[in-house]
């Protein structure tokens, strides 16, 4: 990593947040709770939508999307990122914000994002579905109706079982902590009741999966505002810097994915903790984009927190719930919390959330350093970010 | 340099159409490529020319896709290494789509549906 590139360590800080339309947001269009999460992250950083000179944000179903969000929340953005990784990309944005907000190519990145895939009463599921196969083909994948995307972590989750002992009560333990932190969350969408036999019992989509190893489908808008660190200190929130944050990707389909067992987080991870200067025992609380149970086990051994096959045994007696010796997913994660179809910019809010101490009952006490890591696509792209409170400078 | 007259991919389903399952191969790094491409992903370079492959190889990944027994009942979906390296997704014929597993030895056919070839695996029969 070159000087130029760890000398951003720190040099922008999160100074807004807010989350709008989590769950069910009836009657609303997606562009309508993204706004509302737009006004609301801008309005916590103690800004307007005129200081707001910076875009980040992505679509599953618009390939233009920047320009409607510019167009309805009357932006004049002299620095646009749209790149589009599929879940990851709000994490994987901030790279490129930090880089123009270093350059003076903008004052004010709001990053941002809504979707109303659960209510939303324009065109079903299954006609995305046959829109996205007719516009972006995967002839070498389609023939074999996969359940994608989640066949293509059952596939993944096929392999670790295989070639570590992993089991499917491993799987359920990664469910079960998140339920019990959504428990703890006013804001999560499922909060009853979830043992580990009722994920085993749970009905099964794709094996090894079963319903209860699968993310939620719900409506949901995030958005933050990323500016100078220098600047931060004079805004109301205390502002949580961006310490190391790498995007990695490599590949599309779960077919060219050479290693089902080790994801680009194991890239990502370790850019963006040679950039913070940092290591896995540093960081207090661990946001995760789970998807599916899988993806946990995948990320907590890629990114350092045990050994490659390991985070099975890892993940057992409630390691990672709340009262574990490794907080992970605080807020209930995709499987308890939300999941409007992108969750990374939720894994990446409820980390600040954490750090400014704001977590109500789930609070982990004294957070100081936290990793959020988005996941995009079918295990192709990865996104990683540690943050920390302005001590950790 | 080939001389194509088409796309990789088109040349690579004329050839499943007629019955026949082609990968690459690459004459610049001695690699094997699957899916078919213009460029090797490998070393970049364009020398790619279409082999037939032993056709054997492992079920490296598997999972039984549920589906009521009105709509056709469980089906297989899995990914395959090729002896050769490669690897691809398929399914496997001829087992309840529960009974297949990792490390299965399986040998690829191709089946025609709807027209158009499509590779598909059989469980390799112990010589």
């Amino acid at each position: 990593m070159t000087p130029a590139m760890k000398s951003l360590r720190g040099s922008a800080a999160i100074v807004g947040v807010a989350t709008f339309g989590c769950g069910e947001a009836h009657g609303f269009t997606d562009m309508e709770i993204l706004a509302r999460a737009a006004h609301a992250a801008v309005a916590d950083a103690g800004l307007t939508m005129r200081d707001i000179d910076g875009l980040c944000t992505a679509s599953v179903l618009s390939t233009m999307w920047p320009l409607p969000v510019i167009e309805y929340l009357g932006l004049n953005p002299t620095f646009v990122d749209g790149t589009m990784l599929g879940g990851s990309s709000f994490i994987a944005h901030l790279m490129p914000a930090m880089l123009a907000l270093q350059a003076g190519q903008c004052n004010a990145v709001l990053v941002c994002y809504g979707s109303t895939q659960r209510t939303s009463t324009t065109g079903g599921r299954g006609q995305v579905a046959a829109a996205r196969r007719a516009m972006d083909p995967q002839p070498y994948e389609t023939p074999y109706e996969p359940l994608q995307p989640l066949s293509a972590y059952a596939l993944a989750a096929s392999r670790h079982m295989a070639q570590y002992g992993t089991t499917r009560r491993h799987l359920a333990e990664v469910a079960v902590a998140a339920r019990r932190w959504a428990q703890l969350n006013p804001e999560a969408f499922e909060r009853g009741p979830l043992a580990i036999d009722d994920v085993l019992a749970s009905r099964m989509v794709s094996d090894p999966l079963s319903v209860r190893d699968c993310c939620l489908v719900t409506d949901g808008a995030g958005a933050f505002v990323l500016v100078r660190g220098d600047r931060a200190k004079h805004l109301p929130q205390a502002p949580i810097h961006v310490l190391g944050t790498a995007a990695a990707a490599w590949h599309r389909q779960i077919s060219s994915m050479p290693d089902l067992t080790v994801t680009a987080a194991s890239q990502s991870g370790r850019l963006a903790f040679e950039m913070a200067g940092l290591q896995p025992k540093d960081v207090d609380v661990l946001e995760l984009y789970d998807a599916f149970t899988i993806n946990t086990l995948l990320f907590l051994e890629d990114l350092g927190f045990c050994t490659k096959g390991e985070a099975g045994p890892f993940v057992e007696g409630g390691a990672i719930g709340p009262g574990g010796r490794l907080p992970v997913n605080t807020n209930g994660g995709g499987l308890s919390c939300v999941h409007p179809g992108m969750y990374g910019i939720f894994a990446l809010i409820e980390a600040v959330r954490q750090l400014r101490g704001q977590g109500g009952e789930r609070q982990v006490a004294g957070a100081r350093i936290a990793l959020a890591h988005g996941n995009g696509g079918t295990l192709s792209s990865q996104a990683t970010a540690i943050l920390g409170v302005a001590e950790t400078l | 340099m080939s001389t194509a007259t088409q796309g990789a991919q088109a040349q690579h389903q004329a050839a499943l159409n007629a019955g026949r399952f082609q990968i690459q191969h690459c004459g610049a790094c001695a690699r094997h490529v699957y899916f078919p491409r213009e460029l090797c992903p490998h070393c970049g370079a364009t020398a790619l020319q279409f082999v037939d492959p032993a056709g054997s190889g492992e079920v490296y990944a598997t999972t039984s896709v549920r589906r009521k027994a009105e709509a056709g009942g469980d089906y297989n979906v899995c990914m395959v290494t090729l002896d050769e390296g490669v690897q691809l997704m398929g399914r496997v014929e001829g087992l309840a789509a529960a009974d297949v597993r990792v490390g299965l030895r399986v040998k690829a056919v191709v089946q025609q549906i709807d027209g158009r070839g499509v590779v598909v695996f059989n469980a390799e029969v112990a010589a």
